[in-house]
This record gives C-alpha cells, structure tokens and sequence, in this order.
C-alpha cells in the first residue's frame, strides 16, 4: 500500500515533469523560431537559389509596370517587333531618348540601312514607326524651357 | 541577421567573380531585386567614372557630366564624358601599336610604334578642351536625333603627346595635302569589319597648329580605355569628334576627307540659316569646325537655398573653340541686366577660362542665375536657343541654374 501510493507518487511527478519538459520545449522553440522571425522574415537563409547565380539572370520578356525590363522600352503593341529590328546593334536607350514624327523616322530608317547595315524591315516598318511616334511621340519644347528637375539643398556659406 | 549577410555577400562575391567587378552597393540590394543584364559590367566600374555621371546609352556607350561635377580647372577622367561611336577595341598592346601615315598626299607611306613617336619627337603638354558637337541637343525644338546630351558633353584636361606637325614633317607631305582623316581601332555596331564607326579629321591648318597633338598621356598618366587608349589625335576647340581615339592610322588627303561622319548631315550645319524643322540637302550642309563661346556654372549647383542677406559666390568655365573669351557677365534677372564676372586667362591656347563673382540678391524668392560669355570677336551666347539646324549641333544658350533666397 504504502509502496503503491510511493509509486503512485513519483508517476505523478515524473508526469507532470514530462508535461513541463514539453512545455519548455515548445515554448523555448517557439522563441527561437520568433527570434529567426525577426532576424530573417523573408526566410532567405532556407531559400538558397535565390542567393545564387541562376536567381540574377533576367528574363529577357519580363514586363513590369508597363516596361520591358530588358530594353525600358514601353509595353505597346508592336513591342517585339521593335526589340527584335532595332536593339541588335545599337541600345534601346538610343531609341527611347529619341522624339520624332513618322517622316523623320522612316527617314533614320533608310539612313540606317544606308549607312549601319539595317535589314530590310518589310512590312516590320510600319509597326515599329506606328509603336515610336504612339509611344515616344513629340513635345513641343519651345524655343527654351522652364528649369525643371531642380533638387532643392541648403547651401552651406 | 549576420549569417543572412553572410549568404548574401557569398552570393554577391561569386556574382563579382563572373561580372568582373565588385557590385558596388551590392550589400544594399533589396531582396528579390535582379540586376539588370548581367553581361553588362557597372560602367562607372569599368571606366572609373563617379555615380553621378549620367549614362544616355550603353551601346555604344554614352555617358554625360552635370554641370556641379565638372567645377576641377582640370577635368579628372571620372568626370569626363564619354562619346563612342562603335564598340571599344580589345586586347590592345601598347608595345605594337602602330600608327600609320598614308593617302594620296604623303610622298611614302610610313608607320610609327609609340616607343617611335615617344623617342623621335619632343612633347608637348596642353590643357585642351574639348567638346562633343552635340553637346545642348536636347533642348532643340523639334527635336533633332542622336543622343540628347544636356550641357555635360564637355571636359578640359591635360593632354601629353607629340605635335600632329613634326610628324607630318618627317613623313614628307605633298604640296597638294588638303585635310588629314584618321582611323582607328574601335570597331563598327553591326560586327561589319569593312565599315569603321567614325573616321573624321581637320584641315591641314588645324593638322599644322602647335596644339594639335598625337597624345598617349591624360591628366599625366596613360590615356584611360575608353577616351582612346593608348593613342588619341587632339584637336582642341572643335567638335571632340575631330579628336579621334584608339588612333591606328592618319591618311593625309588631296581633297577633304571623306571618312565615316564627315559627310551627309554628320557634324554639319547648314550653310545658310533655316528656319526649326525645315529640310535641308546634303550638299547645303557645312563641315563644322570651331565650336562656338560657351560657358558653365559649376558652382554652386543648381537648386542652393541660400538666406536672405547672404551673398552667393558662383565659379565656372568658359571657352570659345578656336577664339579665347573676352568677357564673362552673369545676371539675376533673366537677362533684363548683366553684371562682368571676374576672368581669368587661359594657360594655353584651346583651354577653358576660369570666372567667378559674387551676388548679392535684392529681395527674398526665386531667381535664375544665367551665364554669358562673349568671345574676342565680340561673339556673345545666346539666351534662347540658337539657330535651328537638323542634327541638334552647337547649342551655346546660356546656362542657367536655380537659387531661392529664403
């Protein structure tokens, strides 16, 4: 009896140590897992192909907010076509600078082919020239403009 | 958090390895962002130039100062600005290089190494500016074509060579020479090995004057890759494209040369004025040759909050091509009064001037600082644009920057 009730006893206590070893258990990985929260929300350390090379090559069609990252060029119809004729040899960023009507760049067209070895663009033409002057269409600038851009600092005497 | 870094400059580092080149600022690359055209090295890596220089084309590359980062006397090479007008040459060896003088006006064809040029003729070191023809494009209405450089497409370094001159006199030129074109070694966007990106040059005066020199020096030290490593012709005062880079060859011509962008509408203007947009042919279109008086306020930069009753020290440059500038003014009220900016000599002929002045302001607000040279023909610039011409060339309107007394 007495024995039992020792037995009984210790059961017991060995129970509720192993129900307190749980919850120190889980409450102390519960805080580990919050302290790796804090320290890494995105989780990166577990993503490891987003820290490799494959991660950093661009997809050459990827368009965000409007914009073929690749080129900058503006996603419009006719986009491919221009990516595909007039970014070989020279930089999208040359057309994108550039503001002209359909006349003049039909007229850079031919110079080009004259002159930079440009392929004869058939019916590709009149897509690329449409996608330009929609796209990149002409402002009227004056004979000067307003200062613009101006980042405004104190100057320090 | 230091492990996550770790991961990153990890990656990063083998990133670098295959770039070529150190990603600067990598460690501030938000996660999830890609980095654009990794076959692309960082430009300002790979030519040395400050992170405020402004990139207007990558291929060929283009590259332009703000008129704040060109405020040195001497422009450093990582404010210069870079114009290319093909694909820069590879696996140059200096030690082989050679330069070779030919047309139909040298008595014999003959080539020169460097170690030649560099042993035979004496140096000369000048302080020249130069600037791209297109420099102001941007601002014409309508618009004209090419890369619309602002007001960055100018420098004024130190360049280290032998005179054009003594080496023409020893390769013996005829009495009948009329211009020299060069060529060089930079090759042609679409990969044609017939076609040369540019090959321009100057007449037999500018060929002849003391100035026009065979450089291998800038700035003291080897010509960096992208201004013409490691031979570069100088013809300080006209459009820089008369300057040419990776120089591999001087024909001397019968006739004016007639070299890739020296004819059709490339650095032409026309001949008589026209009005804006109005169609011009090729054979009314003038070479041009010395650029005209320009000038820059590279101090302070534009956008300065400054207290009422303080007064404002500005400083720049000012050049005039071939001409020397006689007179510097500047003005607070959009050109309605001028007041003389103090000036200083140039050290050599075809080197920028210096001027500076001190403002003071009437009355708190918004002004406009606007700059004016006048050349020593009595030339001024312009305050609006000057005339109109198809290419988008020789914009000297005044240079402006924004002040508000507070």
């Amino acid at each position: 009896m007495e024995n039992n009730k020792h037995k009984d006893f210790t059961d017991g206590v060995l129970l509720i140590y192993k129900q307190f070893l749980l919850i120190f258990f889980s409450l102390g990985l519960f805080i580990c897992a919050l302290l790796y929260v804090k320290a890494d929300p995105s989780f990166s350390f577990f993503r490891k192909s987003e820290n490799t090379i494959a991660y950093v090559v661009i997809d050459e069609d990827k368009i965000e907010n409007g914009i073929h990252l690749s080129t900058g060029l503006i996603d419009a119809e006719g986009l491919m076509t221009v990516v595909h004729n007039c970014t070989n040899c020279h930089s999208a960023k040359l057309v994108t600078q550039n503001r002209m009507n359909k006349e003049r760049w039909a007229e850079t067209i031919d110079w080009m082919q004259e002159k930079q070895n440009l392929w004869d663009l058939g019916t590709n033409e009149e897509i690329i020239i449409n996608y330009l002057v929609k796209n990149y269409p002409v402002e009227k600038k004056g004979r000067r403009q307003v200062l613009t851009n101006i980042e405004w600092y104190e100057l320090e005497n | 958090m230091k492990r996550r870094n770790f991961i990153k400059k990890a990656a990063l580092s083998s990133l670098a390895t295959i770039v070529g080149a150190d990603i600067v600022f990598g460690n501030m690359l938000p996660s999830g962002y890609e980095l654009l055209a990794l076959q692309d090295s960082d430009p300002f890596k790979m030519f040395g130039k400050d992170k405020e220089m402004v990139v207007l084309n990558d291929r060929p590359w283009n590259m332009e100062a703000k008129a704040h980062l060109l405020n040195e006397n001497i422009t450093s090479n990582k404010y210069m600005f870079i114009r290319n007008n093909g694909k820069i040459p590879e696996n140059i060896d200096v030690n082989t290089w050679k330069i070779l003088f030919d047309g139909e006006s040298v008595k014999t064809p003959k080539t020169y190494t460097i170690q030649e040029l560099k042993e035979k003729f004496s140096h000369h070191t000048y302080q020249l500016t130069l600037e791209c023809g297109g420099n102001g494009r941007s601002e014409f209405n309508p618009p004209a074509k090419g890369n619309q450089w602002t007001i960055g497409a100018v420098s004024c370094a130190t360049w280290t060579g032998v005179r054009l001159k003594d080496v023409l006199d020893d390769v013996g030129v005829e009495n009948d020479a009329v211009y020299i074109g060069y060529h060089a070694a930079d090759t042609h966007l679409s990969g044609d090995p017939k076609k040369e990106p540019i090959s321009r040059g100057v007449p037999m005066a500018k060929a002849y004057q003391e100035e026009t020199i065979l450089a291998f020096q800038m700035n003291g030290k080897d010509i960096p890759l992208a201004h013409g490593y490691p031979l570069r012709l100088i013809a300080g005062g006209w459009p820089a494209s008369a300057s040419g880079k990776w120089v591999d060859g001087i024909s001397v011509r019968n006739k004016v040369h007639d070299g890739t962008k020296m004819t059709g509408t490339a650095y032409r203007v026309p001949c008589k004025p026209v009005a804006p947009g109005e169609k011009v042919k090729d054979e009314d279109m003038c070479i041009i040759e010395s650029m005209p008086v320009k000038s820059l306020i590279t101090y302070p930069k534009s956008g300065a909050l400054i207290k009422e009753g303080d007064k404002l020290k500005i400083n720049g440059h000012a050049w005039a091509g071939e001409l020397a500038v006689a007179k510097m003014e500047y003005s607070i009220d959009f050109g309605s009064s001028w007041t003389a900016c103090s000036l200083e000599q140039p050290v050599n002929r075809l080197a920028w001037q210096q001027f500076s002045a001190e403002i003071s302001f009437p009355e708190k607000g918004y002004y406009e600082i606007w700059a004016k040279a006048t050349d020593d023909q009595g030339v001024s610039q312009p305050m609006i644009l000057p005339g109109w011409n198809p290419k988008g060339y020789l914009n000297n309107a005044c240079h402006r920057i924004a002040i508000k007394v507070q």
